[in-house]
């Protein structure tokens, strides 16, 4: 069963819209996001590629690249908003309540350092009382934490292997015990084997400590396995929210059940898998209307004119499609 | 115990190249026409003893090498000559004394007449290169960090500017303004004929001199420095590593100074160490113009005298430089990048 999870709720998103410069237009790549993660929660956000998913995770940092720019919206945590805090505040945000780890870890971790460097400096980045011996010593009960033996510190990043690396980033990510941890895409780069053993060890570690993560995907097999709640995105737009129990089973947004039946469903190994139609939207070509109406199968006149709004479908189940307004 | 291998390894070749640079020199000079008797001095009148007697006088008698006379014209000889009475192997036998050989042109030591030369050229270039380095790397650091402001702009294109002048052209200008507006000297190491109470007032006598020179080197490599750090540094701010860094919340000091730059200066050493070999005879326009007796104003005044021994000694100490500069470049690489000294690429 999966553990209870808290009612504080930790992180509150309203209203995000991202957009990127380009030759002075402003392309919209996240637009009108909500969500919300309490403690102890794991969300999955999940999408093809190209649709907002890591934008939207890296605005939540401010981290976006020089072209990014968050036109809209509120990020609320701890009883503040986010975007309202100077860069020297955000700063101190980062790592210490909110940690991320990256795709792959091949390339996040500094090639010429040695791995305690990396992760002392980020403990004693955040809390100048800790002397450098004490941060030794949590480094090596880091290290130990996700499963690497604590002697091997004084090791450089290409001597590990990839699942070593990406644990040593987990490590990494834990050092000034975050609240909220996000996971971008952690397992991507990693064999099946290795990608098992990372998300048990996610999983272990959310329950030990208590950790809200935030886990991005696109494997819908992993988020129906650990996630609570599922945020479906499409051309940087909700598609629908709900928890995993009632996407899996109820999904009413036409693309959330595409996406379910192009994967496949061990109970009915016989079942054609089916792919969607198309590609999904350019940002700079986006179409009019609902943003999934070139590929909808059940796209009316109205889906190609108007775009629809967020409507809720009961307590706790938003999507953003026609079909479900008035259904409340 | 791995870093002492890599090490020897490197020692090992080095030491090998200087083997083969020494061989190909010697032949080098050897393949060229004239001897002193009849290029270096061109007196028409010399009867054939005295000939004789300047190439007794410079060992060019004995054969050059066993069943060579000579080879430039080619003579062959007797094969079954002592080794150690030919012209090679007493060639080499001097090297391994710190012997190389008489200058035809001042019949002194070649190995004291360069050792001032190199003197006073590493003088010249190593403040140079010294200000170029420190300047060159802080700026390219702070044009990538601020790259497409106002910041970066000037100092690109200040860079750009520096990099494209011609070296002499430069030199001429700077001499032209330097003597005339601000009073320093124009020519050579100190000012011929004067008296120093002390050794203070020659050494500001000697920096004086060093002013003009040593600026036209800075500018005109610091440029090179500037651009090459700031590409580099460009690259890597857009890694993975400096975006985990961020999201760590360091400061920018922080992030520049322990992830950029250290993973940044891998290139600059490489391109640091080639120059440096190169510079200690890439002097030549800059001592030209100055009159500076370096290296380089050595080289180009033996060319034009035609003095063999002179240019042989002077390329011998360029190719040491170079290879010791690339000895030096592979243990900073293996200090700086730790993937080098366990063997992987």
């Amino acid at each position: 069963m999966k553990p209870v999870t808290g009612q504080k709720t930790l992180l509150s998103v309203r209203h995000l819209s991202v957009g990127y410069e380009s030759e002075g237009k402003l392309l919209p790549a996240v637009e009108d996001v909500h969500f919300d993660l309490r403690e102890g929660e794991v969300l999955g956000l999940v999408g093809e590629s190209g649709c907002g998913k890591t934008t939207l995770m890296l605005s939540l940092l401010r981290l976006l690249p020089v072209a990014g720019r968050i036109t809209r919206g509120e990020v609320r945590f701890g009883g503040q908003d986010l975007l309202d805090l100077s860069e020297t505040e955000m700063s101190q945000v980062r790592w210490r309540d909110i940690a991320m780890i990256f795709q792959g870890a091949m390339n996040a971790l500094n090639p010429v350092l040695p791995v305690e460097q990396q992760i002392s400096e980020a403990i004693r980045r955040h809390d100048a009382s800790v002397s450098a011996a004490q941060a030794t010593r949590r480094v090596e009960e880091l290290l130990e934490m996700v499963g690497i033996t604590a002697n091997r510190k004084d090791q450089y990043p290409f001597q590990f292997s990839g699942g070593m690396r990406q644990r040593v980033m987990i490590a990494m990510a834990l050092a000034c015990r975050p609240q909220v941890l996000i996971a971008d895409e952690p397992t991507t780069a990693l064999d099946v084997m290795i990608q098992a053993q990372i998300l048990e060890l996610l999983l272990e570690l959310r329950e030990r400590l208590g950790l809200a993560v935030i886990l991005v995907t696109h494997d819908l097999g992993v988020v129906a396995e650990i996630c609570d709640t599922v945020l479906v995105m499409y051309g940087g737009m909700t598609a629908e929210y709900s928890d995993v129990d009632r996407v899996y089973n109820h999904a009413v947004h036409p693309y959330t059940q595409n996406l379910l039946k192009a994967f496949p469903d061990l109970s009915q190994p016989n079942a054609r898998l089916i792919s969607i139609p198309g590609y999904p939207p350019r940002l700079d070509a986006l179409p009019s209307g609902c943003r999934f109406s070139p590929r909808c199968p059940a796209a009316f006149e109205r889906c190609h004119q108007e775009t629809p709004g967020l409507y809720t479908v009961e307590e706790g189940h938003t999507a953003r499609c026609f079909l479900v307004e008035g259904k409340v | 115990m791995k870093r002492l291998t890599y090490l020897l390894r490197r020692l090992q070749w080095a030491l090998l190249s200087i083997l083969f640079v020494i061989t190909l020199n010697f032949f080098l000079f050897r393949v060229l026409p004239g001897d002193p008797a009849r290029a270096g001095i061109r007196d028409p009148r010399l009867t054939a003893q005295a000939q004789q007697a300047i190439r007794e006088r410079f060992g060019l008698d004995k054969p050059v090498i066993n069943c060579f006379e000579t080879l430039n014209p080619l003579k062959l000889g007797k094969c079954g000559v002592n080794p150690l009475e030919t012209q090679f192997f007493i060639y080499v036998g001097n090297l391994l004394r710190g012997e190389l050989g008489t200058s035809y042109h001042t019949n002194r030591p070649v190995s004291s007449m360069l050792g001032e030369a190199l003197l006073n050229t590493v003088l010249l270039v190593g403040a140079a290169q010294v200000f170029s380095i420190v300047f060159g790397i802080i700026l390219g650091l702070v044009a990538a960090w601020k790259s497409h402001t106002a910041v970066d702009f000037t100092a690109l294109t200040a860079s750009l500017v520096a990099w494209s002048l011609p070296t002499f052209w430069l030199g001429i200008v700077l001499l032209f303004a330097g003597s005339t507006w601000l009073g320093l000297p124009v020519v050579g190491k100190l000012t011929p004929g004067m008296a120093y109470p002390h050794w203070g007032a020659k050494a500001a006598d000697l920096g004086r001199h060093l002013i003009l020179p040593t600026l036209t080197f800075t500018i005109v490599v610091l440029g090179e420095y500037m651009l090459v750090m700031r590409s580099t540094v460009l690259d890597v701010l857009s890694e993975d590593y400096i975006l985990t860094a961020k999201a760590k919340g360091l400061s920018t000091f922080q992030i520049l100074k322990d992830h950029a730059l250290r993973n940044a200066l891998l290139p600059m050493v490489t391109i640091v160490a080639l120059n440096l070999g190169f510079t200690v005879a890439g002097a030549i326009q800059i001592e030209t113009v100055f009159s500076w007796p370096g290296l380089g104003l050595a080289i180009f005044d033996a060319v034009g005298r035609r003095d063999y021994p002179m240019l042989q000694g002077a390329f011998l100490l360029i190719a040491v430089s170079v290879i010791t500069a690339n000895l030096i470049a592979d243990l900073l690489y293996s200090y700086l990048d730790p993937r080098i000294q366990a063997g992987q690429s």
